[in-house]
C-alpha cells in the first residue's frame, strides 16, 4: 500500500492539437508503464473516433511509478479527461478525482476558448495548476508572449512554467518533478466508511462494465458488497485494479487511489457518472458533493435510410447505450422518413459521435434530422411541457408562453476577425457580456440562444475566422422568447421532418431558404409541385417546381425488351425509398439533402 | 396463340463503329461469307420443328450493317424460310442499309432475293452532323441512295437522329421538313441518347458536348409530332411515323407482344409454347462465340428463360403503350388470360386517366400526347 504522501493524482488540460496525448504517451514511456514495442501514439485514446478526431470521449487513467530526484518512488495517477464542452459534466467529475492539473498550452498558439473552460473547472475543484508550454522546439514558439497571455487571461503565475517538447521528449523529467513537488498529495481516511467517486464507466464486450473510481475514504476491496448511493443499486465487487495502461488486478484500492472495479454490471446506464460508491453494510452518511443527473440538451431524429434497417437501428442503439448512458432515444414515426428514433444528446459533438459510431461500428446508413433544443412550454391550461421535436409544437392558441435555453459562449479570436464574429453573434440574437484583449487576441463573451448554435453556428464561425476562432459554451438559463414553428409543405401536406422552430424575426427567411433548396433537390415529377413554408396558417414562402416534360425511351424494339423491363423493375425497387405526398412521390434523398442546411 | 410470327436476322458487322450505337455490331477485317451463311441457315433450321405449321408474316434483316451481307446469302435465307414455314401473302421483308454501302447492282440483287422494304440509316441531313455521328456518308450520297431505293423497292424508310448537340428546335424543324419531302411513306425519328458502352458515353461524361436540355428536347418531340402529322406521316409509335397502312409490320410485332424468332449473334426472340407460356431467348452476342456454338450445337442460344406472368404483363404494357393505337385490352386478355384493368395498378390507372396522361378508346388504352412525352413515368405508375 502506497501511503498518501507518495500519491499524486493529476489531469491534463489542453486544447485540441496542443499535445495532450503526446505528453501522456511520453509520461507513460518514461515511467515504464508499457514496453517499448507495445507503444503506439495516443495510447489512451482507444476508440477509432478518438484517434481520428484527436478528441477524448471516455475518461481513462493510467498509474505511473516514478522514482523522483528525492530518491522516493511515487504513484502518479494520470487522468485523461474528455476535452469537449458536450462532456463538461464528465470533465468536472474527472477533475474532482484529482488534486492538480497540468495546463498544456502550445507555445506558439496560446490559450484557446476550450482550454479556458476546463481551467476554470480545475480552479473550481481547487486544483494546483502547473502551466506547461509545449512545442518550444518549434521556430514559431514564443514562450514569453504565451506566458504573459496565460497570466493576463487566466491569472495564473507562469514564472515557474515547465518548458517542454512532448514530441522530442525535452523537459518530460521536469514535468514529473513538478508533479511530485508542486501538487498536493490526496487526503483520505482509510478507516472511514467507503466513499468512492464514480468517474466514468464503459462496456467491455469481454469483461462487462468497467467502472473508473477515485477512492476518497475507506477501502474498496475485491469481494466487498457495495451500493451506489444515487441509484441505490447493490453489487458484489468481482475485482479491483488499476491501469498501466494494461489492467492490473489488486486486492484493494486505498484512499487517494484511482483505479477500476468490476461487479457483473450489465449496462453503464446503472453507473451514473458522479455517483458515490459506498459499502453496503457500513454506508457513508452522505454522498460526495456535485452529483448531477445527465440531461440531454440537443435532440434529433435518426432514421434508417432503408426502412428495413429499423430493427437493426434499434439493436444498435441499445448496444451503444450499454457504453454511453448519456444519450437517450425513443421510437418516432415520420411521414417523410418512416420509422426511426428521437434521440437526445449532451451536445452537437456528442450527436455527431453517436451518429458516426452507428454508421461505422454498426454499418448503418442514417438520416439525421436538424438538431433541435429542448423548449419549455407553458400551456394555457397551466400545464408545463418540454418540447423535443419541433413537429410536436402545440398550436399558438394553446400556449401561454414558450422558453428556450440560452448559453454563455466564449469566443477567442485574432482581432482581425473580430468584426465579422460580432456581426455573426448579433445576427444570432446574441447579447454581448464582455470583450477583452490579450495581445492581438480578443476574447468575447456572449449570451446566445442555444437554438442559434445548433443551426450551423460553429461552421460559420470557423469559415469567417478561417479556422482561427475557438469557441466554448456553457448552458446558462431558460428565457421566454418569441418563437414560432415553421412548417414546410409539399403539395399542401406538411413534411414533419423539415418542421423547425425559429425566432419570429428569422422564421420567414429560413422558410424561404428551405423552399428554394427543396425546389432544386426534388426531381421533376409528372405533376407540378408546390413547396411552401407556413407559420401557423399563413404561407410565408412559396416555390413551384414545374412538371417533368420529357421522360420516354427513344428506342424500344425486340432486342431491348428484356433490358428495358429490368430497368423498370429497378425503378420499382427505387420507389421503396420514395415518400408519397398527395399525387407525387419524393425521394428520401431530397429531404436528406434539405436537412443539410447551411453548407452553402 | 396467334399462329403468325416474325423472323429477325442479325448481321453483326459494320465497316466502322458509330459513336452513338450500342447495338451488337463489330468491325471485322474479313468475313467468311460462306460459313456465316451456313451458320445462319443452320440456326434457322434448328427452330423449324418447334414452330412448324406457323405462318411467317414478316422478316427483318438488322445489324450491324446487313446491306454488307452477300445478296446470295439473303436469297438463301429467304428461300430456307419459305421451305420451313408457310408465308403470309403480304409478307414484309425489310433490310437495313447504310447509304455508304449502296449501289444499284446490290439493290437490284436484294430486291431479286425477295426484299420488299428498305430501311436506310441516314441519321442527319447535314454534313457536319453526319461527321459528328461518325457516319461514312454525306448528305449528297444519302439523297442519291434514297432516290435509287425509291425506284427499286416497293417500300422504303429512313432513320434520322435529332436533339443533337447544339441543335435548336428551329434547326430541327427545317431539317425535318427536308426529310419529309425526301420521304416516301415511313420515317423513324429518334432523339439522340447516350448509351453506356458507346464512344459518346465517356465523351459526354467528360463534357465534350452537351445534349439539348429537357425543355428543348420536349419542344423538338412535340414539333416532330405536329410536322409529321401535318404531312400525312403521323406517329404510330413514339419514334416511328408512317402513312396509315405503311407501318412497319415487323416492328409492330414487338410492340403488340407477338412472337418472333431471333437468328444470329445477340438476336433476341419471344416464343410462345403450346401451353401458352412465353419464353425470352437470346443468342450469344460475340460473333465468334455464336458461330462456334451453332457449328457445335446447331444453335447459338445462350439463355432461354420462361417469363413469369408479371414479367410478361410488364412487357406488354411497356411495349403496347408506345403505340399510338395503344394497348388492346382484348389482345392483352388473349395473351395473359387477364383483364387489362385488373392487371394494372388501380390508383395509378385512375390518376393517369384522370390527369389526362392516358385515355380509353374503346378496347384500347392509349397514351395521350401529353402521356407519350413522359411514358416512362406513366408506365411506372401502372406497374407499381
Amino acid at each position: 500500500m502506497t501511503d498518501l504522501k507518495h500519491i499524486r493524482n493529476f489531469a491534463i488540460i489542453a486544447h485540441i492539437d496542443h499535445g495532450k496525448s503526446t505528453l501522456a504517451d511520453r509520461l507513460i514511456q518514461k515511467c515504464g508503464g508499457i514496453e517499448e514495442r507495445e507503444m503506439r501514439d495516443q495510447i489512451l485514446d482507444s476508440m477509432d473516433i478518438e484517434r481520428e478526431r484527436g478528441i477524448t470521449i471516455k475518461a481513462q487513467t493510467v498509474r505511473l511509478a516514478y522514482k523522483a530526484k528525492d530518491g522516493e518512488t511515487y504513484e502518479l495517477n494520470l487522468m485523461d479527461t474528455p476535452g469537449h464542452v458536450d462532456f463538461a459534466y464528465e470533465v468536472s467529475r474527472s477533475l474532482a478525482a484529482c488534486e492538480g492539473s497540468l495546463l498544456v498550452v502550445d507555445a506558439s498558439q496560446g490559450v484557446e476558448a476550450q482550454t479556458l473552460a476546463n481551467v476554470y473547472q480545475a480552479i473550481e475543484n481547487n486544483h494546483e495548476i502547473v502551466p506547461v508550454l509545449n512545442k518550444i522546439d518549434l521556430p514559431a514558439a514564443e514562450p514569453e508572449r504565451i506566458k504573459q497571455q496565460i497570466e493576463d487571461v487566466i491569472g495564473l503565475d507562469t514564472s515557474n512554467a515547465v518548458m517542454i517538447s512532448a514530441k522530442t521528449g525535452l523537459g518530460i523529467e521536469d514535468v514529473l518533478e513538478a508533479l511530485v513537488t508542486r501538487l498536493p498529495s490526496p487526503q483520505g481516511d482509510a478507516d472511514a466508511p467507503l466513499q468512492a467517486l464514480l468517474v466514468d464507466s464503459w462496456y467491455d464486450s469481454y469483461l462487462g462494465v468497467i467502472i473508473l473510481v477515485r477512492v476518497k475514504h475507506g477501502i474498496l476491496r475485491k469481494g466487498q458488497k457495495i451500493r451506489m448511493m444515487n441509484t441505490g443499486a447493490s453489487y458484489q465487487v468481482d475485482g479491483v485494479g488499476y491501469f498501466t495502461p494494461k489492467m492490473v488486478q489488486v486486492d484493494a484500492l486505498n484512499p487517494g487511489e484511482i483505479g477500476f472495479l468490476q461487479a457483473s454490471i450489465k449496462a453503464v446506464a446503472d453507473c451514473e457518472v458522479g455517483d458515490t460508491i459506498t459499502d453496503e453494510k457500513r454506508p457513508a452518511d452522505k454522498p460526495l458533493p456535485g452529483f448531477k443527473p445527465n440531461v440531454p440538451v440537443v435532440f434529433c431524429g435518426l432514421f434508417p435510410v432503408d426502412a428495413a434497417d429499423f430493427e437493426d437501428l434499434r439493436d444498435s442503439l441499445s448496444k451503444l447505450r450499454l457504453n454511453d448512458a448519456s444519450f437517450e432515444y425513443e421510437a418516432e414515426t415520420s411521414a417523410a422518413l418512416g420509422f426511426g428514433f428521437r434521440c437526445g444528446f449532451l451536445g452537437l459533438l456528442h450527436l455527431e459521435i453517436i451518429q458516426e459510431r452507428l454508421e461505422r461500428e454498426f454499418n448503418l446508413d442514417l438520416i439525421t434530422t436538424a438538431p433541435s433544443v429542448v423548449y419549455r412550454i407553458e400551456l394555457t391550461n397551466g400545464e408545463q411541457v418540454q418540447l423535443h421535436n419541433p413537429a410536436d409544437m402545440p398550436e399558438v392558441t394553446k400556449m401561454a408562453k414558450i422558453e428556450e435555453p440560452w448559453i454563455k459562449a466564449t469566443i477567442m479570436v485574432p482581432d482581425e476577425f473580430l468584426g465579422p464574429i460580432l456581426q455573426l453573434c448579433t445576427e444570432r440574437r446574441g447579447v454581448q457580456l464582455d470583450l477583452t484583449y490579450a495581445g492581438n487576441r480578443a476574447m468575447v463573451v456572449y449570451r446566445l440562444p442555444l437554438n442559434e448554435i445548433v443551426f450551423d453556428f460553429y461552421d460559420r464561425l470557423k469559415s469567417i475566422s478561417r479556422g482561427y476562432a475557438s469557441f466554448d459554451y456553457e448552458i446558462d438559463s431558460y428565457q421566454e422568447s418569441d418563437l414560432v414553428k415553421v412548417t414546410i409543405l409539399v403539395n399542401a401536406e406538411p413534411v414533419d421532418a423539415l418542421a423547425f422552430i425559429a425566432h419570429k424575426g428569422q422564421a420567414e427567411s429560413r422558410g424561404r431558404q428551405i423552399c428554394t433548396r427543396l425546389k432544386d433537390l426534388i426531381p421533376r415529377q409528372m405533376f407540378q409541385i408546390a413547396i411552401q413554408a407556413a407559420i401557423g396558417g399563413r404561407i410565408v414562402a412559396r416555390e413551384s417546381l414545374s412538371a417533368l416534360r420529357k421522360d420516354v425511351l427513344a428506342k424500344c424494339y425486340g432486342g431491348d425488351v428484356s433490358r428495358k423491363r429490368k430497368l423498370l423493375e429497378k425503378q420499382k425497387e427505387g420507389k421503396k425509398r420514395m415518400r408519397q405526398f398527395g399525387k407525387v412521390e419524393i425521394p428520401q434523398s431530397a429531404f436528406l439533402a434539405a436537412l443539410k442546411m447551411g453548407d452553402d | 396463340m396467334d399462329d403468325t410470327f416474325g423472323i429477325y436476322f442479325h448481321w453483326p458487322f459494320c465497316l466502322s463503329k458509330c459513336p452513338y450505337c450500342d447495338f451488337n455490331s463489330h468491325v471485322a477485317a474479313s468475313i467468311d461469307q460462306e460459313s456465316w451463311r451456313r451458320a445462319l441457315l443452320r440456326e434457322l433450321a434448328h427452330f423449324a420443328p418447334e414452330t412448324a405449321g406457323r405462318r411467317v408474316s414478316s422478316i427483318f434483316f438488322g445489324g450491324g450493317t446487313p446491306s454488307l451481307m452477300a445478296p446470295a446469302t439473303t436469297a438463301a435465307l429467304l428461300e430456307a424460310v419459305a421451305g420451313h414455314w408457310p408465308l403470309d401473302d403480304h409478307i414484309e421483308i425489310t433490310l437495313e442499309a447504310n447509304p455508304g454501302t449502296i449501289d444499284a447492282d446490290r439493290f437490284h440483287a436484294f430486291r431479286a432475293a425477295g426484299v420488299n422494304r428498305l430501311s436506310m440509316g441516314l441519321q442527319a441531313l447535314d454534313d457536319a452532323s453526319l461527321r459528328f455521328l461518325g457516319r461514312r456518308h454525306d448528305v449528297a450520297q444519302a439523297t442519291a441512295a434514297v432516290a435509287l431505293a425509291r425506284d427499286i423497292f416497293p417500300r422504303i424508310s429512313f432513320d434520322l437522329i435529332y436533339a443533337r448537340p447544339g441543335q435548336t428546335p428551329a434547326a430541327w424543324a427545317l431539317e425535318l421538313q427536308r426529310a419529309i419531302t425526301l420521304a416516301a411513306d415511313h420515317l423513324s425519328l429518334y432523339q439522340l441518347t447516350i448509351e453506356p458502352g458507346t464512344a459518346f458515353h465517356p465523351a459526354h461524361a467528360r463534357g465534350d458536348f452537351q445534349l439539348p436540355d429537357e425543355d428543348a428536347a420536349a419542344d423538338m418531340f412535340e414539333l416532330t409530332a405536329t410536322l409529321t402529322a401535318a404531312s400525312g406521316l403521323p406517329a404510330y409509335e413514339i419514334s416511328n411515323h408512317a402513312r396509315p397502312g405503311a407501318e412497319c409490320r415487323h416492328n409492330l410485332l414487338y410492340w403488340r407482344g407477338a412472337d418472333y424468332l431471333g437468328i444470329g449473334p445477340g438476336a433476341h426472340g419471344r416464343l410462345t409454347d403450346r401451353s401458352g407460356r412465353v419464353s425470352a431467348l437470346n443468342q450469344h452476342r460475340a460473333p465468334e462465340t455464336w458461330l462456334s456454338a451453332v457449328e457445335r450445337d446447331g444453335h447459338g442460344t445462350r439463355d432461354r428463360i420462361a417469363l413469369s406472368g408479371e414479367e410478361r404483363r410488364a412487357e406488354l404494357v411497356m411495349m403496347g403503350l408506345r403505340l399510338t393505337e395503344g394497348l388492346s385490352a382484348s389482345r392483352f386478355a388473349r395473351q395473359t388470360g387477364l383483364a387489362l384493368r385488373g392487371a394494372l395498378n388501380h390508383s395509378g390507372l385512375e390518376t393517369m386517366c384522370g390527369e389526362g396522361f392516358l385515355r380509353w378508346d374503346g378496347d384500347h388504352l392509349q397514351a395521350t400526347d401529353k402521356g407519350r412525352l413522359v411514358l416512362n413515368s406513366v408506365i411506372g405508375a401502372l406497374l407499381v
